[in-house]
């Protein structure tokens, strides 16, 4: 290689660096302007150009990057950055230092809003737990709406659609006379954020709630901020380590800090930083979302798998007290998060290949399990009659068996060649509020039902 | 981008598989030169005709050795094609007319 061939090499990776800071263009665009740079490079260089002037005379051709990024945004719109994209061209600076200011003080308000019952003596953190179990994604969802209202910059009818649902939540959780730690008050806990969260979804997608793709935006965002959460709790748990050992050192104990100021604060706090991280890095994560689903879901099928064969050849009966129904409800639905996780990683043009088979085996294999906790279910009511917890599984395993059992079909047919891969995704992204439909059931109608036991 | 390109493009594909950059060369050279796109708006109409399952992409290797992109035309792509071209036709027959018969050449009178 010649000085100025290695020259245009390096000007094509900064060329290349340049590109990749757009969040419009996806890798693959840009290995496919690349492929176009260098062949009309090479064209240009035969015909007796230097290597310099051919590639200033290509890069003029290709033309300018915030004209074709602006194109590829909007032909792209199942990516989401094109809001802020097309809202603001490129981000001045004022613009995100606005941002961060205006994250900060949402992630503080949200802090705030937890510590000020402990500060003011209202509801102490020792002796009033129940009350903060009942309204603790109160502290986190409001502020998270907030956020996206600003960011999406909505109009004030949402705000109809907000705040009310909100509020009748708040209502319920707080006027319902549940019995201390009584099974309808654990469901509770365990549901509304389940309601909730498709609040903060519809203030996520905007006018795109109703599109597919914004809600598949809505999906990715979920396992996005999950993973971004673990990362910041992870180094808050070393933060926490090192203050210990600080202050210990000089002979003080900072336990009082910890527990009731930086905990409370930091597990709020976070979940509005962690959002903001989703929407401000969106190309960091894109490219760890295909390797951890890719990861896992090899995974997660062999344990299906294995778990289903040991059953069929010892013939082992299933008998699912309430521990084993919990763990087996919660590996189902972790199935389920990392199949709408995949599905929102995978290119729907892209044709059926090896994964996609690993995919269907997980949801047959998930199908096949959640009928045996169906059966176990059924047993227990039979045996001993209905029980909050008993028919609350019932619904969510009757949900998840009939979503499964489409997916399966979808995805059957997809591989066959018979269908598109967005129809599999319109049926899951049409399903998403059947779960926060029944969430809520559990969580208004349930306990009134069973007498707040 | 022109109307034009949408017909442009699949017609050239019908001839046969290609990428971006041959795209873009043939329709040079289909237009003696009279044609000139800005090279990388290209893409973003190829990705509109991918989504409209005019064409599908595959990722291939160039004669280098480097990632290629390579468009095909699909069944519904020659549909839309036989489309397109019974309206160029239209056009083109509505405009020789109005040409010959509608007084003076307005570039030159």
């Amino acid at each position: 290689m010649t000085e100025s061939e290695s020259d245009i090499e390096q000007q094509i990776v900064e060329w290349r660096r340049y590109l990749e800071q757009r969040n419009e263009l996806a890798q693959d665009d840009i290995a496919e302007l690349e492929d176009h740079l260098r062949g009309q490079i090479g064209e240009l260089a035969a015909s007796g150009l230097s290597p310099e002037e051919a590639f200033l005379v290509a890069i003029k051709r290709l033309g300018r990057q915030d004209v074709i990024s602006r194109e590829f945004a909007l032909e792209h719109t199942d990516r989401l950055w094109k809001q802020l994209v097309l809202a603001g061209g490129t981000q001045p600076e004022t613009a995100l230092n606005n941002e961060l200011f205006t994250v900060l003080a949402l992630a503080v308000a949200a802090a705030v809003s937890l510590k000020i019952w402990d500060l003011t003596g209202l509801f102490p953190f020792e002796s009033e737990p129940m009350f903060y179990f009942r309204n603790a994604p109160f502290f986190v969802m409001p502020w998270l709406c907030g956020y996206f209202y600003w960011k999406r910059q909505l109009s004030t009818v949402y705000l109809w659609w907000l705040i009310p649902p909100m509020l009748a939540a708040l209502v319920v959780a707080n006027s319902y006379p549940y019995l201390p730690a009584g099974n309808t008050f654990i469901l509770s806990v365990l549901h509304l954020p389940i309601v909730l969260w498709l609040l903060v979804g519809y203030a996520y997608a905007g006018d795109r709630w109703a599109s597919d793709s914004g809600r598949m935006d809505f999906v990715r965002f979920t396992g996005e901020l999950a993973i971004y959460y673990v990362l910041i709790a992870l180094g808050g748990w070393v933060f926490i380590g090192l203050t210990f050992v600080l202050f210990s050192s000089i002979g003080m104990n900072p336990e009082y800090l910890v527990g009731s100021w930086i905990v409370p604060g930091g597990v709020t706090g976070a979940f509005i930083i962690a959002a903001w991280l989703v929407e401000a890095k969106q190309g960091v994560i894109e490219n760890i979302v295909p390797v951890l689903t890719h990861v896992f879901t090899p995974l997660f099928t062999l344990l299906l798998a294995a778990f289903l064969v040991t059953m069929l050849v010892t013939g082992q009966g299933v008998d699912i007290d309430r521990e084993v129904l919990i763990a087996y409800d919660l590996l189902l639905v972790l199935v389920l998060g990392l199949l709408l996780y995949s599905l929102s990683a995978r290119d729907p043009h892209a044709a059926p290949g090896m994964f996609d088979y690993l995919q269907l085996a997980l949801v047959c294999c998930a199908l096949l399990a959640d009928l045996l906790a169906l059966a176990g279910i059924a047993g227990r009511i039979t045996e001993f009659g209905f029980s909050p917890n008993r028919l609350a599984a019932l619904g969510e395993n009757l949900i998840l068996l009939v979503n499964l059992l489409w997916s399966a079909i979808y995805y059957y047919r997809f591989l066959k060649g018979q269908s598109e891969f967005t129809v599999l995704i319109r049926w899951q992204m049409a399903y998403l509020p059947v779960y926060a439909g029944w969430a809520a059931v559990v969580v208004v109608v349930f306990p009134p039902l069973f007498s707040f036991l | 981008m022109a109307a034009s390109a949408t017909p442009l493009v699949l017609a050239i594909l019908a001839e046969g598989d290609s990428y971006g950059y041959a795209i873009i060369k043939r329709v040079k050279d289909l237009s003696d030169g009279h044609l000139q796109w800005t090279d990388g708006m290209l893409y973003p109409v190829l990705h509109r005709l991918e989504r409209l399952d005019f064409i599908k992409a595959r990722w291939g290797k160039s004669e280098t050795g480097r990632k290629r992109k390579y468009y095909r035309l699909t069944s519904s792509g020659k549909v839309q094609l036989g489309e397109h071209r019974q309206q160029w036709h239209a056009v083109d027959q509505a405009l020789r007319i109005v040409w010959k018969f509608g007084g003076q050449d307005p570039v030159a009178g």
